[in-house]
């Protein structure tokens, strides 16, 4: 079998860009979803404020993730579930050959274009180098909404969420649904890192604190969890607060296996594949898109990155695609990333903007209103409006320097 | 309950470890009624789960002790057996690198040890030829000792082949069955209190690891105390394999055992181990202290670890005695061997353990007469990266498609594994058990896209978590 288009992931991303590949007249589009059911991490994520960007509607994940399915079978693309790409390789007449398992067998694909659109994942407990005992009971936000919403499995007793971005008030959310007694959400950061209302609510509603400085310092319990050391990292005292249930949150790492088998530079920032403003990687033919290059965005914002990578690509396929260079972006302390990594410029002619005409970064500490900087070889290409830098939480730097790069010069850095 | 010894049988084995296991399917090429009883749920969770998961040649044992002898004979031995059961192995070699002039010069002494230890294919080599052959190693190494016969083993299919072999063969598997007290029924029978009821056995084998000298002193021994020894260990992910080829193993000196670096043969990279002596017989708890002995370790030999994600962090225990040797005697007027004090050579050594145990109870009086008919030897699923796992496996999964449903993606295990695991002889009693049998849930997300899957396969099939 042969396409032009080989997505690989049907989240988000992946659904976004088949659907837009499509719409922009591209011939064949397949997407490969290892699960049994399209749609990534919007399947079992029950809270409602999916779509708002880019289908301009708001809906819950499950029902989203559904609707961008929908959209790709609808366009014309062809969506093949339960289907793991364990291989991706230069074709022997061009173009890519991929390699996937499914319940039909081994099969291998040939693909004028491929877009990895892999998502990313939460980094466990292991690979946060908590010690302790390795008990039941010990999880991330993703295998909790799955154990809840997808497997209307109950968690009694007492919870404790660690993290308070985002994602930890809608763990502390589930856990409550799940029947839960939510104890706290304890972050390292002096100040929870989601908006206001999120913290008022969980005070108000569900009576659950935010401790902040707080570190979790060891797990207890041999066959179920006992609970968890805490320690203030203020004082450095340190207690025990039981618990039976133990959720890590956030702190989100690319799903880059298959990118980093296919040979693509990784930026050492998001730990995903470096993309230029084109969403193209370090290996001809092959882009990526969504959460697998910024993790983790908001779902519409990874959606509308696929849909800005299908562009493209349609671009590229149409033989329109731009002959360009590349000016590497680098985010400097105490900004820990910045996406995409390079700025695309064709030659003779102007500069690419990123999706949504922005680039998007991430800082590893907390500050009041700063400017952000770019500049290029010493030379100031622009300052963003003030800004507020909090870990976790996005910052936009709007693009409207980048026609000031100089296509010959050197990195272009952004720095508060 | 039923009283699950009600009959009396010739001989039962006490501690279902790789030790245990090993001697249980031994035993049972002999017509022998055997029984094979384990506090755990499930065989090999001990220091046989948790451990450095080497195949070891023996180079580096004392040389004249019985571990040497054992230890030279079980790994031959079982490098035959996981080749005809389908236990992963890798031939990767071994090289112990030197980082110091101190332990350059120790590299003679530790090759005539080997030499004395009937190992000849050790080799010294420069720091050219090392860095060739480890271009990640990090700098200042001054040359190493090659010992090509050391090898990577998966530590968890190993005991369930050889449970699975005894079971097979008739052994009768006692699990979630803790010995609590002995006494003698009459001349001839031991009396085995335990959490299951009464379990009756003309002969015992204490094969307990950790618990072995409680064991022990039931019967009136005195002359050795397991002190546990707990080591700690990092996987790292799959993604730094290709920072090494061989077990990167430390050159032991006066003041440190060192930590070495080696592949698994799920395709990880493992460091450690810590060494530790704890009290408390059951504390695999890993520490902030040992983690970060390792981690900076680990940053000096491969650099390129640190740039890498960890996948797990475990601790295990060896059953380490006062005494430097193995603890095995067999007392023929009680009818009681003591199998004990193995330390950390239990994996390679296990089979040349119990062909060596076997032998002095035949002396000692208990009828060997072989089975009539071929030994039936199992096939164990492969679990395994080096060689074709099922979802590489065209016809497997043109057969059945279950084969090609990759339910842990990670470690890419499929639900047709899952299953057959579930069905199996020796079946997992909860989800540490399926891990251990299949690899699901051991990747680098550790469950954070399959682990509510593979729970309700586990729920469905019948065994809750």
């Amino acid at each position: 079998m042969n396409v032009d288009v080989l997505v690989v992931g049907g989240g988000p991303a992946g659904l976004s860009a088949a659907t837009e590949l499509r719409r922009l007249g591209v011939g064949s589009v397949l997407v490969a979803d290892r699960e049994a059911e399209a749609g990534g991490i919007p399947r079992h994520s029950w809270h409602i404020g999916y779509g708002l960007r880019d289908l301009h509607r708001v809906m819950t994940g499950p029902a989203y993730a559904r609707a961008l399915a929908d959209a790709a079978v609808a366009a014309g693309a062809e969506v093949r579930l339960g289907t793991t790409v364990t291989c991706c390789a230069p074709g022997a007449s061009g173009g890519f050959a991929a390699t996937m398992t499914s319940a039909r067998g081994i099969e291998t694909v040939g693909a004028g274009i491929v877009l990895l659109a892999t998502g990313c994942r939460e980094r466990p407990r292991t690979a946060r180098l908590i010690p302790g005992d390795r008990p039941a009971g010990v999880m991330t936000t993703g295998e909790l909404q799955q154990r809840v919403y997808l497997g209307d499995e109950r968690l009694p007793g007492r919870a404790l969420v660690v993290g308070a971005e985002h994602v930890s008030f809608s763990a502390m959310v589930t856990l409550a649904h799940a029947g839960a007694r939510v104890v706290a959400l304890v972050t390292e950061y002096e100040r929870q890192q989601s908006y206001a209302a999120f913290r008022a609510g969980a005070a108000l509603r569900w009576r659950v604190p935010v401790w902040t400085s707080t570190a979790v310092r060891r797990v207890d319990g041999r066959e179920r969890l006992a609970g968890v050391e805490v320690a203030d990292l203020g004082t450095g005292a340190s207690r025990f607060v039981p618990c039976d249930t133990l959720v890590f949150t956030a702190d989100w790492i690319p799903d880059h296996e298959l990118a980093r088998h296919t040979g693509l530079d990784l930026d050492p920032g998001t730990r995903g594949p470096t993309v230029d403003t084109l969403l193209r990687t370090s290996a001809a033919g092959v882009f990526a898109a969504g959460n697998l290059v910024h993790a983790a965005e908001t779902a519409d914002i990874a959606a509308l990155s696929g849909r800005h990578a299908a562009r493209q690509i349609a671009a590229a396929l149409g033989g329109a695609g731009p002959a360009t260079v590349s000016v590497p972006v680098r985010a400097e302390p105490p900004l820990r990333w910045i996406s995409p990594n390079a700025v695309a410029i064709a030659v003779g002619g102007r500069a690419v903007p990123p999706p949504l005409g922005r680039f998007v970064l991430r800082s590893q500490e907390f500050r009041r209103l700063v400017r952000l900087e770019v500049r290029q070889d010493g030379r100031v290409l622009g300052r963003s409006g003030p800004v507020r830098l909090i870990p976790g939480r996005p910052v936009y730097l709007s693009a409207g320097w980048l026609a000031r790069v100089d296509p010959a010069g050197g990195p272009v850095r952004v720095a508060p | 309950m039923t009283d699950p010894g009600a009959s009396v049988a010739d001989v039962v084995i006490v501690g279902a470890g790789v030790v245990g296991t090993a001697i249980a399917r031994t035993l049972a090429r002999y017509r022998l009624d055997c029984v094979l009883a384990d506090a755990a749920c499930d065989v090999g969770t001990g220091t046989s789960k948790a451990n450095t998961a080497i195949l070891h040649t023996g180079f580096d044992a004392k040389p004249g002790t019985l571990e040497s002898r054992l230890l030279s004979r079980g790994s031959a031995l079982l490098r035959e057996y996981a080749a005809a059961t389908g236990i992963p192995v890798e031939y990767t070699g071994a090289l112990l690198v030197a980082w110091t002039p101190e332990q350059e010069a120790s590299l003679p002494a530790l090759a005539e040890n080997a030499r004395r230890n009937g190992y000849q294919a050790m080799r010294r080599i420069g720091a050219g030829e090392l860095y060739a052959r480890e271009p990640a190693l990090g700098p200042g190494a001054l040359g190493a000792l090659e010992i090509p016969d050391e090898a990577i083993i998966c530590p968890w299919t190993t005991p369930l082949a050889f449970a699975t072999e005894a079971v097979g063969a008739g052994v009768r598997l006692l699990l979630g069955t803790c010995v609590t007290g002995v006494s003698a029924a009459s001349d001839e029978v031991h009396e085995l209190a335990t959490t299951r009821g009464v379990v009756r056995g003309r002969w015992v084998v204490n094969a307990a690891g950790l618990g072995s000298d409680v064991i022990d002193r039931m019967f009136g021994g005195d002359g050795f105390t397991i002190r546990p020894r707990r080591g700690e260990l990092i996987v790292f992910d799959k993604l730094a394999r290709t920072l090494l080829r061989s077990i990167l193993l430390p050159v032991p000196t006066a003041r440190s055992k060192g930590v070495l670096v080696a592949p698994t043969v799920y395709g990880n990279v493992l460091l450690g181990p810590t060494a530790e002596d704890v009290s408390d017989r059951s504390d695999t708890a890993t520490t902030a202290a040992g983690l970060d002995s390792l981690m900076a370790a680990g940053r000096r030999i491969l650099p390129g670890l640190g740039d890498e994600e960890v996948t797990a962090t475990y601790a295990g225990l060896r059953a380490a005695t006062e005494h430097a040797d193995y603890q095995i005697r067999v007392d023929g007027a009680r009818r009681y061997a003591c199998v004990a004090g193995i330390r950390s050579t239990g994996l390679s050594a296990s089979l040349g353990i119990a062909e060596h145990v076997a032998g002095l109870l035949g002396e000692a009086g208990l009828p060997l007469r072989p089975r009539s008919g071929a030994v039936a030897l199992p096939r164990m699923p492969y679990i395994g990266e080096a060689g074709q796992r099922p979802y590489q496996d065209a016809s497997l999964i043109a057969s059945d498609g279950a084969y090609g449903q990759i339910v842990c993606h990670c470690e890419r295990v499929s639900r047709g594994e899952v299953r057959d695991a579930l069905a199996s002889p020796v079946p997992p009693a909860d989800l540490g058990g399926l891990r251990r049998r299949t690899r699901a849930m051991n990747g680098r997300c550790q469950g954070f896209f399959c682990a509510a899957t593979v729970s309700r396969l586990f729920a469905e099939a019948g065994r809750r978590p």
